[in-house]
């Protein structure tokens, strides 16, 4: 797991500072623009990837987590309560080991969009817990009256009010998906910092791939995060 | 009978690493605890600056905030390694060197990273302080580092907690991503050790993940008395003492309108995590 370019990289410029050039500039635009096409190629094709499909597993177990804790009986809501709260507090990456070591014959990729879909779940259903939580009883009290099916009422009553004040809460954990996609560097998957990574330990011009990486970070994360806290903001005035 | 034999054969492995798990374990807690305190600093300077009127305050700790909040983790980890070490060598720092001590650089980056996500947090507690509290200070005269600390940032403190609970958690999974800095020989590196003589199972799930888990819960409970005492402060709910004594003593009535820490704590995860995420 641990990348051996990487190691005798940093320890082969402790000992010998000389390996770096460094009579050129820190930032040779040139090579910058160069790299740039194939780090953009492992974000369009990996990074977003990995962060829509696990946005989109983790959106929908997550509703289904929520609403199991909610109707199953006690004993089993504990378990799956506990399991979940379990996922929630290990860590991403040594999951991600687990599942990679333990199913060698899977894509990584396809290992990768689990675990970010089944960890980010855990956080989704807490947030789907309040959202549910927060309809209102009479709800509750006519789809009795009516003698509404449990699924029915949960379906047509329950769910579509419970989702609208879910969505920037699931918008800031998709966000926090994406910044945690550079952690598929440790199964190897070819995403954004990887390829940076790899460029660097190639080159030796570790400067311009890492800062790209960044770049393209910042670019994408924060005007979406500027567009959910405007959302917010709308259902908050809306309610 | 094949299985148990397995198993044990699985311990014995055990037994010959315990020195180097504890090891990595004991490392994962420095980590995990002094850029928790680093990140806490970091988070309160910015969240402050983020918090007050004037623009020249507010305005660089914005920009550090969402650049850092921005750029991942590993970004940063990377940045500080491999970027960094280059304007030492071009510009002949005499300072040490981030690759000099990359367990410092480790510690350095959990810190800058959720102390940005902890700035958030901070200022966000300080604007939910009632406005009456803020417009009373100022009739008193006090001075700011004296309102601050005996009114408004007692009563943010017992707000930030379950945010700053959940980011330091947060912290301590980060933490795993460290495996990949060299000679910072932490807790997941030293399971991948482990891993080669015993099996993915035993490893990383029985060992592994259930100390990191167990690992989060003496921080979340800690975190949860921290709270109660900071409510018990303010006059809101029971003392630690009484929480934790053997026979309840009968509470005060206006003690027992409160909810217990745990419940209180519960029900704030989920907008806390809005808030900071």
């Amino acid at each position: 797991m641990t990348s051996p370019t990487l190691a005798q990289h940093v320890l082969a410029q402790a000992e010998d500072p000389g390996i770096v050039d460094e009579t050129g500039p820190i930032l040779d635009w040139g090579f910058a623009a160069e790299i740039f096409p194939e780090m953009l190629m492992a974000f369009l094709k990996v990074t977003l990837v990995v962060t829509v499909v696990g946005t989109i597993i983790a959106a929908a177990l997550g509703l289904i987590i929520a609403i199991m804790i909610m109707v199953l009986p006690r004993p089993l809501a504990w378990i799956v309560r506990w399991a979940a709260n379990f996922i929630r507090m290990t860590p991403i990456v040594v999951q991600l080991l687990f599942l990679f070591w333990s199913f060698l014959w899977l894509d990584p990729m396809v290992i990768g969009v689990i675990v970010f879909g089944v960890h980010y779940a855990t956080y989704m259903s807490e947030v789907y817990r309040a959202g549910i939580e927060s309809v209102p009883q009479g709800q509750w009290e006519a789809t009795t009256a009516l003698s509404m099916s449990a699924v029915r009422t949960w379906r047509r009553v329950i769910i579509p009010q419970a989702l609208r004040s879910t969505v920037p809460a699931l918008g800031n954990y998709a966000i926090s998906m994406f910044k945690d996609t550079p952690f598929l560097f440790v199964i190897s998957v070819p995403e954004m910092v990887t390829v940076a990574q790899t460029i660097g330990a190639q080159t030796f011009r570790y400067n311009e791939a890492i800062t790209i990486a960044g770049l393209i970070f910042l670019a994408a994360s924060y005007p979406t995060a500027l567009l959910i806290s405007r959302l917010e903001k709308r259902l908050a005035y809306a309610n | 009978m094949d299985w148990l034999d397995e198993q044990r054969a699985n311990f014995e492995a055990l037994g010959n690493f315990s020195d180097r798990i504890l090891d990595g374990l004991i490392t994962t807690v420095q980590l995990t605890v002094i850029s928790g305190l680093l990140g806490f600093v970091i988070a309160v300077v910015l969240g402050l600056m983020a918090g007050s009127r004037s623009l020249w305050l507010r305005g660089p700790a914005r920009v550090l905030i969402e650049f850092f909040r921005g750029i991942s983790l590993l970004v940063l980890l990377f940045w500080l390694l491999y970027v960094l070490p280059l304007f030492w060598i071009k510009y002949d720092i005499t300072l040490p060197a981030p690759q000099d001590n990359t367990f410092a650089t480790a510690t350095i980056a959990l810190a800058i990273n959720y102390g940005a996500y902890g700035a958030e947090a901070v200022r966000s507690a300080l604007t939910s302080v009632p406005r009456g509290q803020w417009e009373a200070t100022t009739a008193l005269s006090m001075s700011w580092p004296h309102k601050m600390r005996r009114i408004i940032f007692p009563q943010a403190w017992a707000l930030m907690i379950p945010s700053l609970t959940n980011l330091w958690v947060h912290l301590l999974k980060g933490s795993a991503i460290v495996s990949i800095v060299p000679e910072v020989n932490e807790f997941t590196f030293e399971l991948d050790n482990l891993r080669r003589p015993t099996d993915i199972w035993f490893s990383h799930a029985f060992i592994g993940l259930a100390t990191y888990f167990v690992l989060a819960l003496i921080l979340t409970l800690g975190m949860q008395a921290l709270e109660a005492r900071a409510k018990h402060k303010l006059g809101r709910g029971p003392s630690l003492w009484e929480i934790l004594s053997p026979d309840p003593r009968p509470t005060p009535p206006d003690a027992a309108s409160a909810a217990p820490p745990r419940t209180k704590a519960a029900t704030t995860r989920p907008r806390a995590g809005k808030e900071t995420e």
